[in-house]
Order: structure tokens, then C-alpha cells, then sequence
């Protein structure tokens, strides 16, 4: 296998990996529209994501998430149950953190998005990313971006006062491995260097 | 999902005219309809994008809370003198959802989020509130989560808003406009339907209304109000019962009294028969216990939640306790 051959790639390529990329990857797995529906077009936007611009071309229906991972080829940002139950794909739009899925991209021009890619500028890991690694804060790895995400704008806004505070606070970002014990004492740690 | 038309107004007039339009919707936070676009309960022709209307500002002084309809779950908790005026609205605004949902819903939002029923946001089973007269399979079906007041023969759901919860215990006044209307000003507790026959229109917001503010007395029982939320997981769960409560004690005996739950009812739901159990009483133990028994007077148990009879009681009881203590 070549070098350069991504995780993606490789996941697009098995059998299995090929259902869930149809499955998570369409933004337009849908019906027709219907007969009353005003002629559909097109919208331009500019998404501006860790300080680059992205200027696309999308249908209105299009996620946020969709919009990261389809067409800017942001594809840290994960796309769990797509329906705002998980936290997989939390990213924060102009300093708060949201969550990607329940989010239009058509109603992000102009806002500022930070996704995990770009949550410290440079090579540098975050904090929270640290902390994550010293702790062994995951197993399979998929929700990690989100809990990340979660738990770096979770110290930002002062919710990190105990570990029942920081669950609570962290209640939004499910994890299906059961790394909670060790996510919930990144999160403390990060929160003691901040 | 099907395809609509995004319509961006700078406006409010802008916005409730192009409202006024058919098959179209407003979209505030978003997180309750693009759950139903992405399902297909809901097939709007077109959206009205309310993020570049403003409406955001959260007033409090002394004629009361006035709270524009777009501003968000998470700031209108985080409010200090919400916090110290209106307790029970920032401890149900921060016992619902999470903390990325509550940092995009809107009250006006959350007031008109649709229920929670299984059988509501599956287009692969009937439901009257989705498809009128197609029949409701809850009522003799998966009825765990569902209400034991308010529902008819065809539809027992809950409304599932915490906030709404709290504003009914407050007597809150919702602020609602129209393009062409003057504003025009509705009692919480006027504005949302029982089902009856009609499942499908669940409050009195004409077509093209959106509530544009709610406006909260000031009171000393707001003061020392209180919210309570019993669900199946510690966070980040809707509520099978829960409970708010505003109490004003004076040298022991209660003054003003409002109680209302969540939970359990088609609407949210005034407990009047424990106001009146404690109305001007000495309000020890023994009149707390009597009072929380009446709660839920005249419900109708489908099944599966007939436990919630009990617990309303409990959970009436234990916030009645707490904001008396």
C-alpha cells in the first residue's frame, strides 16, 4: 500500500467501508422534491473554517458536517448519528461550541469555524489533545474529535470545576468504548494547565 | 430530506411577510426541524432563516423579563438576573439537552420544538399529529415515555419543552406577530391546544405567526422557584416527569403558590388542585404530602406510564420541599 493511501481511502475501498462512506457521506440521500417547491438552485457561500476561506457552491440542504467533510475535505469532524444525539461532530462557530449536523452550512458566511484540525494553530498539540493522549481519553477513537472539541470549549466557559461538573458539562459527547473515566481526567488535567 | 427554498431576510417585516408565503416555515436554532427535515416529517417548500433578524436581547428590570424569541437557550440560562429573579427558568433551560444544543436553540424555539413520540417522527407508522386522521398507535402501542392528562382518543403525546414547564408555573406572556397584525399577546397557559380531535394544530399561532418575545412578571414566588427533572439517564435526557415550582411563604404560611409539571400532560401542565391545597396554609410537612397527592387529578393512564401517576406526586412533593425548605 502506498504511503500516501489515507485512512479514507482505505476505509472507501472495503466492501463494508464502502457502505458506510454512501451511508455517512450524502447529503441527498432523499426524495424527489415536491411538485410545490420553488425552483431549487444553488447557494455560494463562503465558509470560513481555522482561519481559511472556503468559497463553495452547495445545495441549501447541505450540513455543515457535510460541507467540512465532503467539500472543504475536513474530514476530522465526525459524522455520528446525524441527528444532534452524539457529539461526533461538534465544532464551535464563532467561539461556541455546536454541534455540525443540525447546522445549515448556508447559514454559516461569515461566521468563524474552528474544527479539530485547526483548534491550535501550528504543529502544537492543544491541551485538551495532550491530555487526551496521557490519559488514554479513547478507544476506538471515533468520537474523540467531538469530545475534544467539547471539552476545550467546556474549560472556556468555566464548567470545570469538579469532576460532576465537567460530566455534566461534557453530557452532550456520548462515547460508545466507555472512555469516560479517562476523558473526564484529561479534561481535569487540561483544565489545571489552562 | 426534501428540497426547500432558503430564504435569508435582514428583517423582521422582511421575514413575516415572506412567512406569510404557503407550505413555508421559520427556522430559528435549528436543532428540532433539521432533525425532522432529515426525517421527513417535516417537507417544508421553503425556510425563513431568522439568524439575521436579531430579536437576541434578554431584558430584565423592574416590570419583568422580556425575552426575544431568538436568543439562545445558553445565554438566557447564564443570565444573572435570570438567575437570581427567575431561578426555575435557568435550571430548566440547563437540565435540557446539552450544552452544544443549548448553545444553538432559541426560546422561541424550544417553546414550539414538536414532541417526542416515537410514532411522530417515524413516517413509517401512522400518527394523527403527523398525518391527521391516519390513527394513533400509541395509545395502545409503545406508550412508556407519553402523557397520562390532556390526551384524547387520538393523541396522548407529551410536549417536551422544560422551558415551557417553567414559564407555566410563571405566568409568562408570549409575544407572537404577523405580517399585516398588530402584535398580539397570549397566557402560556392559553397558548398551547389540548389534541381533542385535532392533534395536528397544537397551539394558537396563526399561519405565518411566529412568537417574537415572552415576557415574565417579576414576583417574590419567581424568586424562589424551582425546577426538577426525573428522567431514565442523569443528563442530557427528555423528562418523564418533572416539576416547577414558585413559591412565596411568608411567616410560614403559603402566599402565592404555582405549580406546574412536564412530562406528563398533552400541553404543559398547571397542578391548580395543589395550589389551592396549600393556599394559605401553614406550609409544614403534613400539608405538603397531603397537597403533592392531589397532583394529577382526573389521568388517564394508557399502559406503560401509569407509573407516572406516582411520581408526578414524589416529584411535586420533593420540589415543593426544596423550595419551601
Amino acid at each position: 500500500m502506498s504511503p500516501n493511501v489515507t485512512r479514507r481511502v482505505v476505509l472507501a475501498a472495503t466492501a463494508g467501508g464502502l457502505v458506510l462512506h454512501e451511508r455517512i457521506g450524502r447529503a441527498d440521500d432523499t426524495t424527489p422534491a415536491p411538485p410545490s417547491a420553488l425552483p431549487q438552485k444553488a447557494i455560494d457561500v463562503e465558509l470560513r473554517v481555522n482561519g481559511s476561506r472556503f468559497p463553495l457552491n452547495i445545495d441549501p440542504r447541505t450540513s455543515l458536517l457535510d460541507a467540512l467533510r465532503e467539500q472543504a475535505g475536513l474530514t476530522g469532524t465526525k459524522k455520528g448519528c446525524d441527528r444532534g444525539a452524539c457529539g461526533a461532530c461538534t465544532v464551535h462557530i464563532d467561539g461556541r461550541r455546536v454541534l455540525s449536523c443540525l447546522t445549515l452550512a448556508a447559514r454559516c458566511q461569515g461566521k468563524a469555524i474552528t474544527t479539530i484540525e485547526g483548534l491550535n494553530a501550528g504543529e502544537d498539540l492543544h491541551p485538551v489533545q495532550t491530555a487526551f493522549l496521557h490519559h488514554d481519553g479513547f478507544q476506538c477513537g471515533y468520537c474523540t474529535p467531538g469530545q475534544i472539541m467539547s471539552g476545550a470549549a467546556l474549560i472556556k466557559e468555566g464548567h470545570d470545576g469538579s469532576d460532576a461538573e465537567i460530566r455534566e458539562w461534557m453530557s452532550g459527547n456520548i462515547c460508545r468504548c466507555g472512555a469516560y473515566p479517562n476523558i473526564v481526567a484529561a479534561i481535569r488535567d487540561a483544565s489545571r494547565e489552562g | 430530506m426534501q428540497a426547500f427554498h432558503l430564504a435569508q431576510p435582514t428583517m423582521l417585516l422582511d421575514a413575516l411577510a415572506i412567512g406569510n408565503a404557503a407550505d413555508t416555515k421559520f427556522i430559528a436554532g435549528g436543532t428540532d426541524l433539521m432533525q425532522l427535515l432529515k426525517d421527513n416529517v417535516e417537507t417544508p417548500a421553503q425556510l425563513v432563516d431568522l439568524e439575521g433578524v436579531g430579536l437576541s436581547q434578554i431584558r430584565a428590570d423592574a416590570s419583568g423579563l422580556r425575552l426575544e424569541a431568538m436568543a439562545r437557550m445558553s445565554d438566557v440560562a447564564a443570565h444573572l438576573d435570570v438567575r437570581a429573579q427567575w431561578p426555575v427558568i435557568a435550571q430548566a433551560l440547563e437540565a435540557s439537552a446539552s450544552p452544544q444544543v443549548r448553545n444553538m436553540g432559541t426560546i422561541g424555539g424550544n417553546l414550539l420544538q414538536r414532541t417526542r413520540c416515537g410514532y411522530f417522527r417515524d413516517t413509517g407508522f401512522n400518527c394523527n399529529k403527523r398525518e391527521p386522521g391516519s390513527g394513533c398507535p400509541a395509545i395502545a402501542g409503545e406508550n412508556r415515555m407519553l402523557a397520562i392528562l390532556g390526551g384524547s382518543d387520538h393523541c396522548i403525546a407529551t410536549h417536551a419543552s422544560d422551558l415551557a414547564v417553567a414559564l407555566t408555573a410563571l405566568d409568562a406572556v408570549l409575544e407572537l406577530r404577523r405580517a399585516g397584525d398588530a402584535p398580539r399577546q397570549v397566557p402560556i397557559t392559553e397558548f398551547y391546544r389540548l389534541p381533542g380531535t385535532t392533534p395536528q394544530i397544537e397551539t394558537v399561532l396563526r399561519p405565518g405567526e411566529m412568537i417574537t418575545a415572552v415576557i415574565v412578571p417579576p414576583s417574590a414566588a419567581a424568586r424562589n422557584s424551582h425546577y426538577l427533572k426525573l428522567r431514565d439517564r442523569a443528563s442530557f435526557e427528555f423528562a418523564l416527569v418533572s416539576a416547577a415550582v414558585a413559591l412565596d411563604v411568608r411567616d410560614g404560611t403559603g402566599r402565592d403558590i404555582r405549580v406546574a409539571a412536564g412530562g406528563v400532560g398533552t400541553r404543559p401542565w398547571r397542578l391548580p388542585e395543589v395550589e389551592a391545597a396549600l393556599r394559605g396554609k401553614k406550609l409544614n410537612d403534613d400539608a405538603l404530602r397531603e397537597a403533592s397527592s392531589r397532583a394529577g387529578e382526573g389521568a388517564r393512564p394508557a399502559g406503560q406510564n401509569a407509573f407516572k401517576q406516582i411520581l408526578l406526586r414524589r416529584a411535586v412533593l420533593r420540589t415543593l420541599q426544596t423550595a419551601s425548605a
